[in-house]
């Protein structure tokens, strides 16, 4: 009986599996920003024939190879977890997620391990239009690779261009484009390979600001900052367009997740964003507590602008979304959680009818399934309660996100300004702040992939599938030592990333 | 180039760790380690999502089915 399954060890396999996503991701935006800057830094060594240029560029190439070789393969332990922790949604989802990871795979291989090696080690040993063309490869090969995770990570949260085989308990493509070219998809992409430029741009920030406060390598620092913060204030506007757009599809697929991003329990005409506020952990859906502690101030009119394109539409709550709301013709969780558990009779009742080989029940509670089918996931939820994620921490990571976000077309404006009047190296408050700006870079990126991922809970599959379902009937203490054991392994990689990386700023750039 | 030693040194090591001790000992692929055929797997997921209603199937915790 599911409810009988032991919810702690589906607690722990979400952990291992967020433990593992957010190490790799620790990687994964160096590799995707940095990629960039590098090619931009190598075309102007090509276009200039300047060393110091070509010094410039091999220097933040090492870097880059570091990050590269470090994080490379961290991601593979999600695909084990996957057979292993949650071999339901693993199986169910097969056939949506294997053309995708597949291309993923090809474009992996022939762009990024091909040219990366010419990349590296083709300084004058091919010719330098051949070697610029395989930097700007790279870069292209490792936006290209997360193309396909994030389509697969779209489809999850907005699961469309499928439908469910009761036969073989799959979701089967119906319609590649779909899958590929959703809005959710699109959006995704963007704002992942945007952000992690701005995270690239941070990195090399912060290494400048380092070495000016120092007095060392000025004018490579200096070089590296300009190039590096016009890039970097770009994908800043950039993000927040896609961010905002993001924000929008949210709202359509997933108002849960964006009511949570905002604690708005109550819906709203008008409603705001919070600019400053404190969250009331304490607050349940169904009880009145004030969601926020003290003080709090909104914004009116933005969430509404962000959710509709209209200040005055109204925006549902958490309480819309769980109790129903006739006025606004919302239908509240627990009426999706009866046609659900009539969506999961129904395909108990055609399995039976097939096992039977009585043709013709099966055909009946087929069709009766198929009605149903868009709330299968609502079928196995104890109580409409549980369709909210954990509010706090989707609130806090949002916040933490959007407060970030804001700070880094400011800081780069700063840099750019001052390097433009020539006086950056004076500014020793500006450098001291842009020393710490990589790892600022790092909490907000994570924090929206915590914004993603658990703003979706309890879902492995939106509607369709939770993760109590999505999961291995394990015992928890297989995955608490295998999360130990990652927890150990990452750990020592990222000692390592950082010692190797510390050590190589040091030296610098002249030891090439 | 020393890093360049050191930094195939971690590939290895990792990819070593990863694929024949994590991947061999501990992770198993639980569908294809405990079903013969692509139909019995189908049965089987189909046996987890039905079973709130069937209430017939009792697996206890770690036990394969």
């Amino acid at each position: 009986m599911i409810e009988n399954l032991d919810l702690g060890m589906v607690n722990w396999a979400r952990a291992q599996f967020a433990l593992t996503a957010m190490y790799h991701w620790l990687f994964v935006p160096l590799t995707l920003g940095l990629s960039w800057i590098i090619a931009f830094y190598h075309t102007i060594y090509v276009k200039t024939g300047s060393e110091d240029w070509k010094r410039l560029t091999r220097f933040w190439m090492k870097l880059f190879g570091i990050n590269f070789a470090i994080g490379v393969a961290t991601g593979i332990i999600l695909e084990f977890e996957f057979g292993t922790n949650w071999s339901n949604y693993s199986w169910m989802v097969g056939d949506i997620f294997g053309a995708p990871l597949a291309l993923e795979g090809i474009f992996a291989f022939f762009l990024e391990a091909t040219f990366f090696a010419v990349m590296f080690f083709g300084w004058n040993r091919v010719s330098k239009g051949f070697h610029l063309f395989s930097t700007w490869m790279v870069a292209l090969g490792s936006s290209l690779s997360a193309v396909w995770i994030l389509v697969a990570n779209a489809w999850m949260q907005y699961p469309i261009g499928q439908a469910f085989n009761p036969d073989t308990a799959r979701f089967e493509m119906q319609n590649f484009f779909e899958v590929a070219f959703s809005p959710y998809a699109v959006n995704k992409f963007t704002h992942a390979t945007s952000s992690s430029m701005i995270v690239g741009a941070l990195f090399v920030v912060s290494i400048s600001s380092w070495y000016l406060l120092r007095g060392r390598h000025v004018l490579m620092a200096r070089r590296s900052i300009m190039v590096a913060a016009t890039l970097g204030l770009l994908a800043s506007i950039f993000t927040i367009f896609n961010g905002d757009e993001s924000a929008y599809e949210i709202a359509q697929v997933q108002p849960m997740k964006l009511a949570a991003f905002e604690g708005l329990y109550e819906g709203e005409t008008n409603a705001g964003v919070v600019a400053i506020g404190l969250i009331n952990t304490a607050k349940k859906v169904y009880d009145n507590q004030d969601p926020f502690i003290g003080f709090n101030l909104h914004i009116p009119g933005i969430l509404s602008l962000m959710a509709n394109r209209s200040f005055n539409s109204y925006v549902p709550g958490m309480k819309d979304l769980v109790y129903g709301n006739t006025e606004h013709n919302i239908l509240g969780t627990a009426q999706k959680m009866e046609l659900g558990k009539q969506a999961v009779a129904s395909l108990d009742a055609y399995k039976q009818a097939r096992k039977a080989d009585d043709t013709a029940a099966a055909e009946v509670h087929l069709a009766a399934f198929n009605e149903n089918k868009e709330f299968l996931g609502y079928g196995y939820l104890k109580k409409p309660e549980e369709a909210v994620p954990p509010v706090a921490l989707s609130f806090n990571a949002f916040h933490i996100m959007v407060g970030l976000g804001t700070l880094f077309p400011l800081l780069f404006i700063g840099f750019l300004y001052y390097s433009f009047k020539k006086t950056l190296a004076e500014k020793k408050w500006l450098l001291g702040l842009g020393t710490i700006t990589y790892i600022l870079g790092l909490i907000a990126s994570q924090s929206g992939w915590v914004v993603a991922e658990v703003g979706r809970q309890p879902w492995a599959i939106q509607g369709l599938l939770p993760v109590t379902v999505a999961r291995t009937n394990l015992s928890v203490g297989t995955v608490q030592t295998t999360f130990a054991m990652f927890l150990v392994l990452f750990t020592l990689l990222l000692v390592a990333e950082i010692a190797i990386m510390v050590k190589q700023v040091n030296i610098g750039p002249e030891e090439d | 180039m020393t890093v360049g030693y050191t930094l195939w040194k971690i590939i290895f090591l990792k990819l070593f760790i990863l694929f024949a001790v994590f991947k061999v000992f501990f992770f198993p692929d639980f569908l294809a380690v405990n079903f013969a055929t692509d139909a019995q797997r189908a049965d089987h997921v189909l046996e987890q999502l039905t079973r709130e209603v069937l209430g017939s199937t009792n697996l206890g915790k770690g036990e394969a089915p």
